[in-house]
């Protein structure tokens, strides 16, 4: 869809108010990954707020990515007690499987390999989250099936 | 429930109004908190922390500026708990601060630098967590540089509070945490008006304006320039607080003095062109009046005034489908600068191409103004430099006179005359005070109706302020006005113009004229001017704009001979072809994100 | 081996119940519901431990047109898991809490305030509040409406004020108090925060009375607990305890047998150290004796194999990116320790130097904005001061 319908959708369902800004910007962030300036542009008229304004709550929540971002967003636990159980191990799998480091994206834009922090999973760690799915217990092995299946996911 | 608290600071009671802070307790009883997030003219942050005091009964500190005064409470401001954490916390500041006391342009006038000297840091007790950070000098008006930033929030809560347009935001979070413009863009490329108000309420060195007082130097210099300045009407009566006066001090005559010995070849008054402005702005308000009420043709009014170029380029970005209600008026600086490269020269037998003409403002948004594309129509650069009250008394410091000795000097002839109605430019409603003297004059032929002309409706603090002058007894020429009830209005503070602008969206605004200024309480709370500023100070400098006026043997724009010796010899008339090419201006349609 | 530790079965105990727990609430007075939650002493979950009872009614004495109660489902301190069970498994009885509280205060508006994190919750939770409405309407003829606000990652939203500006479509940073929620939060609006868990637990006190629920629990630390317990254990999960419990037990029943501190609270909590274990309650101050320590309910257990510098270093990484960074003492604060520790154990800063990250963490307690700051000191100053040689060599 195209950015400015979408935000027009948005603002129409949730309300145009400044309460209503993080919703929005959730929404932006489902369908595009990331919140482009353009969208950033279109939400501050939307909203008869400052561009300024949504780039700076943007920026406090890790969610809310203003940088492309690929299809797929990995985020992996990197707090103690995924620490403690083999955090080292699932980011430096991941980072073999994709060959990207923590931080990039695949060149095909599939994968963002990003940390994050405590997941509330710890007694299940270590612990990754793919977009909203939750993958807990990690292991190379598990860790490759699940990449494998996101690849074989096409579209 | 009373109205009012007692509380106990430092062992003295004091009495206080319900909802005050200890802040405020403390500053009755003259016993100083040190602060630096907080600012009289922004609302609360509490985030410095550096103001701490303690409380007894409570553990933590607690922020004397964000903390109500509740009825007996009893607060120590200075015990060694205290003192050893607000020491903690400046030299945390410290720490993350890029520390260049030498080369700062903030330095003693910058409130960290203040208390850090007070409280005696060892820059070598934290390691530095100082952010690289590339210093911004995009903009013709403001230099930015986060690298001195204490991130107190004290610029986006003016840029938010007092002016509305929010060109800077905090962003990001936890170390990274930084003042920015959308999508860290430069400060040229973003809805930043250039106004200033952002400078004179950051504490330190990290937002300033661009300096360009050194090519003034040069320009002095060099012999075959004719380096003329122009001193705005609210320099005179802040310039003084920059080199040892008391808050409100006029020092007009020694300004002049001081900088001929800087070595400007003329030093001429901006209140000649903004008695100028007065003539033609106030003709064009009687011609659209009457292409309404004669011709009965669609023209925009209210008019508003065009004076402010912080003002000028948030229209331009807030309401570019507005933009005719604008008098095509330029400034005064502006109207000053294109007739110093042509009449000036002309009557000087100066070629205009050796002519230097700088401005000396109480404002930032004025650099921008002077380079803005279509301010060339003398052929060069109207002006070639706008200067800052704060630089100005830079230049005078190094040359090492002793301003507050220095003997006093008229302003240079031609140019250099004007009116009481020219001085008080520099106040919010001056403008509308100076057009009423005269346009009510053109219109009736007699003085306006107030004591001493002093037209107190339009004068004051108050953020919008309104006015209806009944026009009775026209001259024939005018007779279109007669019984006609004039409604003005005047705000000062974008926040104010914001108010006002929404009615005239809306369709509701109920005004002919309306005066707005960019910055609160007009130019003499300009972002040129000496920093701190508050209201208080505003209001000094606003009395002694007043008093300026009323000793001035002239009062009204009209009355002034030279500038009746301009149209004479040179303008022809008001509205006239000249002045259309030298002194009106058109309006870029800009995108406010 | 016989447990010393009293399990308690009730967050997890049937819906159906809960119910009729319900429907019996509402038949009572806000001021009757109100005096039995003050003398249960229940305490708030969170992790602050506010009195809950004195919280409504403080929210309850505000005149207002509008007032709102939020359940803070943000969960975000490092070993802290139990609030997404409670919401998975005990929706109805946080769901009940909620209404019992709009009940008392006044308010027909409630918000779940979920962590982005818990977003595939979103469904099921959605489901459960429409039934839920549903009842209300139907069975209680009660006007209260539930929304969930989700979050977006960001660890400092679970602080209530921080939470409400984040609700207003603002940056987290928390608010100045005073004002508190419950005078001036959510739109301005008089406001009740109150964590998962304890939500249900005024299901609880209104099951079983709050004579009973005092039974459970020692002194002022009454009722059951939620436990998040992970690390170094063969046991980790979520158990339901009665509050109050003996360090050295816990530890006998879920240590690995090496057990060589255990970090209670999270990051933001206190870490124990072996020695300590016997003289430890779990439990908040009053009346005690020895050590006592408040909790949202996360236990970590660290053995010897563990190097404490290693942990103090993540809990210090995640405090320098959560911090919301506009406070000074917090934001430059946490990265003064954090390469502090890494500049001693480089060698590059002396030993002395530990001296002065310590009293930096006093001035971060006493004069931080929020709790977030002001807790840093509580690991960093247990994890030094215990584990002094692990921090230099
Ligand atoms: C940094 C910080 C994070 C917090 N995170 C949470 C949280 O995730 N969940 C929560 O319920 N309370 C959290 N709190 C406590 C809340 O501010 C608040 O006290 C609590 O929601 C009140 O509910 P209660 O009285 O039921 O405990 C946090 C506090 C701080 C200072
Ligand atoms: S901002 Fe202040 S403290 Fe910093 S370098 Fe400039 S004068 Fe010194
Ligand atoms: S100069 Fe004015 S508009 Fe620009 S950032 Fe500063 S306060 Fe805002
Ligand atoms: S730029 Fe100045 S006013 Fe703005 S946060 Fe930094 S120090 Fe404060
Ligand atoms: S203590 Fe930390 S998280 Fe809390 S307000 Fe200050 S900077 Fe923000
Ligand atoms: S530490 Fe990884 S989920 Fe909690
Ligand atoms: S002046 Fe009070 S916290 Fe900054």
């Amino acid at each position: 869809m195209e950015i400015k319908a979408l935000i027009f959708k948005l603002a129409e369902k949730y309300g145009r108010k400044r309460e209503n800004l993080i919703p929005i910007l959730q929404g932006v962030v489902q369908e595009e990954r990331y919140i482009s300036d353009e969208a950033m542009v279109e939400i501050a008229r939307q909203l008869d707020i400052s561009a300024a304004q949504v780039y700076g709550t943007c920026t406090f929540y890790s969610f809310l990515n203003t940088k492309p971002k690929g299809k797929y967003i990995i985020r992996v636990c990197e707090t103690i007690v995924c620490d403690m159980r083999g955090k080292k191990e699932v980011i430096s799998t991941l980072e073999d499987l994709l060959k990207i480091k923590i931080g990039e994206t695949t060149h095909n834009k599939r994968f963002s390999l990003l940390k994050t922090e405590c997941l509330g999973w710890c007694h299940k760690g270590p612990v990754m989250l793919v977009n909203d799915e939750v993958y807990t217990e990690l292991t190379p092995e598990k860790i490759r099936n699940i990449i494998a299946k996101y690849k074989e996911n096409i579209n | 429930m009373t109205d009012t608290v007692k509380i106990k600071i430092d062992g003295i009671e004091v009495k206080l109004e319900k909802n005050a802070s200890i802040l405020d307790a403390a500053k009755q009883l003259n016993i100083k908190i040190p602060t630096l997030c907080h600012h009289e003219d922004l609302c609360v942050a509490g985030n410095c922390r550096v103001c701490v005091v303690e409380q007894e009964g409570v553990h933590n500190l607690v922020p004397s500026c964000s903390t109500p005064a509740l009825d007996g409470m009893i607060i120590h401001t200075m015990t060694p708990k205290v003192r050893k954490a607000r020491k903690d916390l400046i030299a945390l500041l410290v720490s993350e601060h890029n520390t260049q006391c030498t080369t700062c342009y903030r330095s003693k006038n910058c409130e960290l630098q203040d208390l850090a000297a007070e409280y005696n840091i060892d820059n070598e007790v934290y390691l530095s967590v100082l952010k690289p950070s590339k210093v911004d000098r995009s903009s013709w008006s403001i230099e930015k540089d986060d690298s001195k930033c204490i991130r107190c929030q004290r610029c986006v809560r003016t840029c938010a509070e007092l002016q509305h347009v929010n060109a800077l935001d905090v962003a990001y979070r936890g170390k990274d945490m930084k003042i920015s413009t959308f999508m860290d863009l430069h400060m040229n490329e973003v809805v930043c008006v250039n106004c200033g108000q952002c400078i004179i309420h950051c504490p330190t060195g990290a937002l300033t304006e661009r300096r360009y007082y050194d090519n003034i130097w040069d320009a002095i210099g060099d012999p075959k320039k004719h380096v003329i300045i122009n001193t705005a009407p609210s320099v005179r009566v802040a310039l003084g607080e920059t080199l040892g006066f008391p808050v409100g001090t006029r020092v007009t005559k020694k300004m002049v003095t001081a900088l001929k010995k800087i070595g400007f070849d003329a030093v001429l008054d901006t209140d000649f062109a903004a008695d100028v402005t007065i003539l033609e702005e106030g003709h064009e308000l009687l011609h659209r009046l009457k292409r309404v009420f004669v011709d009965k043709e669609k023209v925009s009014l209210p008019m508003i005034t065009s004076c402010s170029p912080g003002w000028v380029k948030f229209i331009e970005h807030m309401y570019p489908n507005y933009l005719s209600h604008l008098s095509t008026c330029k400034s005064p600086q502006q109207m000053f600068g294109a007739l110093a490269k042509t009449y000036y020269a002309k009557k000087k037998g100066i070629d205009p191409k050796d002519i230097v003409s700088v401005a000396g403002m109480p404002c930032s948004a004025k650099k921008y103004e002077a380079n803005r594309p279509e301010m060339k129509s003398s052929g060069y650069n109207d002006v070639d430099a706008g200067l800052t009250t704060r630089e100005i008394g830079h230049m005078i410091k190094e040359t090492g006179v002793d301003f507050l000795s220095l003997e006093e000097t008229e302003f240079d002839s031609l140019m250099g005359e004007s009116s009481g109605a020219g001085v008080i430019f520099g106040a919010t409603g001056g403008v509308m005070e100076a057009a009423l003297r005269t346009v009510y004059e053109v219109v009736t032929g007699r003085e306006v109706p107030f004591k001493n002309l002093n037209i107190t409706p339009v004068r004051g603090l108050k953020g919008v302020k309104e006015a209806t002058i009944k026009i009775e007894n026209c001259v024939p020429a005018f007779s279109f006005l007669e019984g006609v009830e004039l409604k003005i209005a005047i705000a000062h503070g974008l926040i104010n113009a914001r108010i006002v602008m929404d009615q005239v969206e809306k369709g509701t605004s109920p005004y002919h004229f309306i005066e707005i200024m960019a910055c609160p309480g007009g130019c003499i709370g300009g972002g040129g001017q000496p920093i701190p500023t508050n209201c208080e100070i505003r209001q000094k400098r606003i009395d002694a704009i007043y008093e300026e006026d009323a000793n001035m043997p002239v009062r009204k724009s009209h009355e002034v001979k030279e500038v009746q010796e301009l149209y004479r010899d040179f303008l022809k008339e008001p509205l006239g072809q000249k002045s259309h090419h030298l002194l009106h201006t058109k309006y870029t349609k800009r995108n406010r994100y | 081996m016989q447990s010393k530790l009293k399990r308690v079965d009730f967050i997890f105990s049937s819906n159906e119940e809960s119910k009729k727990v319900l429907l019996k609430t509402f038949r009572k007075t806000r001021e009757e519901i109100l005096d039995e939650l003050i003398t249960s002493r229940l305490k708030g979950r969170g992790g602050a431990g506010f009195s809950t009872g004195m919280k409504w009614k403080f929210a309850k004495s505000e005149v207002a047109d509008q007032k709102y109660i939020i359940c803070n489902a943000d969960e975000g301190e490092p070993g802290t898991f139990k609030d997404r069970k409670i919401l998975d498994k005990a929706l109805f009885k946080v769901l009940g809490g909620m209404a019992i509280a709009g009940k008392v205060v006044g308010a027909n508006k409630g918000f779940i305030y979920l962590r982005g994190e818990y977003k595939f919750l979103v469904p099921q939770l959605k489901e459960g509040i429409s039934d839920f409405h549903k009842l209300l309407k139907n069975e209680l003829d009660f006007d209260f409406n539930i929304e969930i606000f989700l979050g977006s990652g960001s660890y400092i939203c679970g602080e209530e004020t921080a939470l409400i500006e984040s609700m207003e479509g603002k940056r987290g940073e928390p608010r100045n108090k005073p004002p508190f929620p419950t005078q001036y939060g959510y739109l301005g609006k008089p406001t009740v925060v109150n964590n998962v868990e304890t939500l249900a637990l005024v299901m609880m006190v209104c099951q079983v009375e709050a004579e009973n629920f005092k039974k459970l629990g020692i002194h002022d630390s009454t009722g059951s607990k939620l436990f998040s317990i992970s690390g170094d254990t063969p046991k980790s999960g979520i158990y339901e305890l009665e509050f109050g419990m003996s360090l050295i037990d816990f530890v006998e029943e879920f240590g690995d047998g090496d057990t060589k501190s255990v970090q209670v609270g999270g990051a933001s909590g206190f870490c124990v150290p072996r020695k300590k274990f016997e003289t430890t309650t779990i439990g908040y101050k009053e009346d005690l004796d020895g050590d006592s320590l408040p909790t949202g309910g996360s236990m970590m257990l660290f053995n010897s194999s563990r190097s404490m510098y290693n942990v103090l270093h993540n809990y210090l990484e995640f405090f320098t990116n959560e911090s919301c960074g506009q406070c000074t003492p917090c934001r430059i604060g946490c990265q003064q320790l954090l390469k502090g520790i890494k500049a001693i154990k480089r060698g590059d800063k002396s030993e002395e130097y530990l001296k002065q990250l310590l009293e930096l963490t006093d001035t971060m307690k006493l004069t931080s904005k929020c709790g977030l700051g002001q807790s840093v000191a509580n690991s960093f100053s247990s994890i030094v001061e215990n584990f002094r040689e692990e921090m230099i060599y």
